[in-house]
């Protein structure tokens, strides 16, 4: 059991619904403790990037092509702080997915590069109420999944649920970096709008490998 | 006229289009011969940062083999700044340092240390000294050429002086006389505060009729001194 490029762009085109249908709650996330963009950031990164894969003549070959389309894409469009965060790390996935079936130790390795773009762009540690604080349980969830012997669509089934315990474990906590940092200790009490967008993107993944197998 | 400028030039990324054209302008004014280039706002003119204007904006400051520092504002102008380096190819990335500085002081500081001619590192220096300029007890920029001891091998000079126009010390005579000394080998002091630094001698807030005392230290410092007096009793051009 195997993930290809099939199954990225299915990803992708997932992501793409999920972020629209939350649009609004991405939005209404990141007016309380940021400046409301996030949902439409989002939103306008991957419809460019569906319109880019339907305007491609040949299907990609591999995962990794997919995701550096991503990337390149996402960096260009989204235009606040996730546009380079989420843009770096598909792009370090996208040379951890070079290959044209991913098994579980490959999943676990995108997830782990994705994870370090992000902590390599952004300098945040766990607990700073950032889009790290959903990956770290993500790949935390994966590495023990893989350990385990599960077959990919099991490892990013369990990267979602850590990512969401994750995004709901920022709650309580005062953001020390980003944007929300400038609020101090008024940005306690919300759930972190990158940590939230983290989570629907790993369940679309999860989502698309489940449907694949 | 594209040859006269600096080899150094400055990128300013902020949220907001007329933001980083203020600052421009401001930081300009002081160094005509530097290359500022502002990259505000998203693609469509509203709050934001755009990939491609940062990458248009480096594109156009490292022309000509010129290096660049480039000043941001918020998180993501940091964060798109460095994804463009990380994205271009490594001979650029070697000739452009993101600074860690104030968006405004820094350009300023920059702009003016870049107009002497000073080379990528000591630009990039200048500009994250500047934030140290805002702390209540630093009377000295940690950058420039620290005052030396008074036994320097050239001796020292000492010079005092009325200010004479009318606006006193502000940011035009204040970048003309780091300009102006730039060449000198010596350190200068004005009122204590180190006269390499713009920012330095703003915040001592000089006024008409302020007498200002002139140090000196090193080979050229009596040079440095006179030349400085003389400047200040022409009225820097504005009496
Ligand atoms: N330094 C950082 N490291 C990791 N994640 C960050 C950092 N800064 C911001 N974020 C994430 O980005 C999200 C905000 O994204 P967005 O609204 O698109 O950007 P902006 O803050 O520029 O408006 C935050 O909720 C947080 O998860
Ligand atoms: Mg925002």
């Amino acid at each position: 059991m195997t993930l290809d490029a099939a199954w990225a762009v299915d990803w992708v085109r997932r992501s793409a619904a999920t972020v629209a249908e939350h649009r609004d709650e991405l939005v209404e996330l990141d007016r309380q403790i940021g400046d409301g963009d996030h949902g439409e950031n989002l939103n306008r990164g991957f419809a460019a990037v569906v319109a880019k894969l339907d305007a491609l003549e040949q299907p990609p070959a591999t995962p990794g092509d997919v995701l550096r389309l991503v990337a390149t894409t996402l960096m260009s469009t989204v235009g606040g702080a996730a546009g380079p965060l989420y843009g770096t790390a598909y792009l370090r996935a996208s040379k951890a997915g070079a290959t044209d079936a991913l098994g579980a130790a490959a999943v676990v390795a995108m997830l782990e590069s994705a994870l370090e773009g992000v902590v390599a762009r952004g300098k945040a540690s766990a607990g700073e109420k950032t889009m790290v604080d959903a990956w770290t349980p993500a790949v935390a969830a994966a590495v023990e999944a893989a350990d385990h012997g599960a077959p990919p669509s099991a490892v990013l089934a369990a990267a979602a649920l850590g990512a969401r315990d994750g995004a709901q474990a920022t709650v309580p906590l005062v953001a020390t970096k980003g944007r929300a940092s400038y609020l101090g200790a008024r940005s306690a009490g919300h759930m972190d709008p990158g940590a939230r967008s983290s989570q629907l993107l790993l369940e679309a993944a999860a989502e698309a490998a489940a449907d694949a197998d | 006229m594209t040859n006269e400028w600096a080899p150094v030039a400055l990128v300013l990324v902020s949220h907001s289009r007329e933001l980083a054209e203020g600052a421009a302008r401001v930081a300009g004014q002081m160094a005509p011969r530097v290359l500022v280039v502002p990259a505000g706002g998203d693609d469509d003119g509203g709050l934001g940062t755009s990939y491609g204007r940062v990458e248009a904006a480096l594109r156009e400051a490292t022309a000509d083999g010129r290096s660049a520092v480039v000043l941001t504002d918020l998180g993501s102008a940091v964060l798109t700044s460095e994804s463009v380096l990380e994205m271009a190819d490594d001979e650029l990335a070697t000739r452009v340092r993101v600074a860690d500085a104030p968006f405004v002081e820094g350009a300023v500081a920059a702009a003016v240390t870049a107009h002497g001619r000073a080379d990528l590192a000591a630009v990039l220096a200048s500009a994250q000294a500047a934030a140290a300029s805002f702390a209540p007890a630093s009377d000295a920029s940690p950058v420039a050429p620290p005052a030396g001891p008074p036994t320097s091998p050239g001796g020292d000079a000492r010079g005092d002086v009325v200010l004479r126009n009318p606006l006193g010390l502000h940011a035009r005579p204040a970048a003309l006389i780091v300009r102006m000394l730039a060449p000198f080998d010596a350190s200068v002091q004005v009122n204590g505060v180190n006269a390499a630094s713009v920012l330095d001698l703003m915040k001592l807030g000089a006024v008409q009729g302020d007498l200002l005392t002139v140090t000196a230290q090193g080979p050229q410092a009596s040079e440095a001194v006179a030349r400085l007096v003389s400047d200040v009793e022409a009225g820097f051009g504005e009496v």
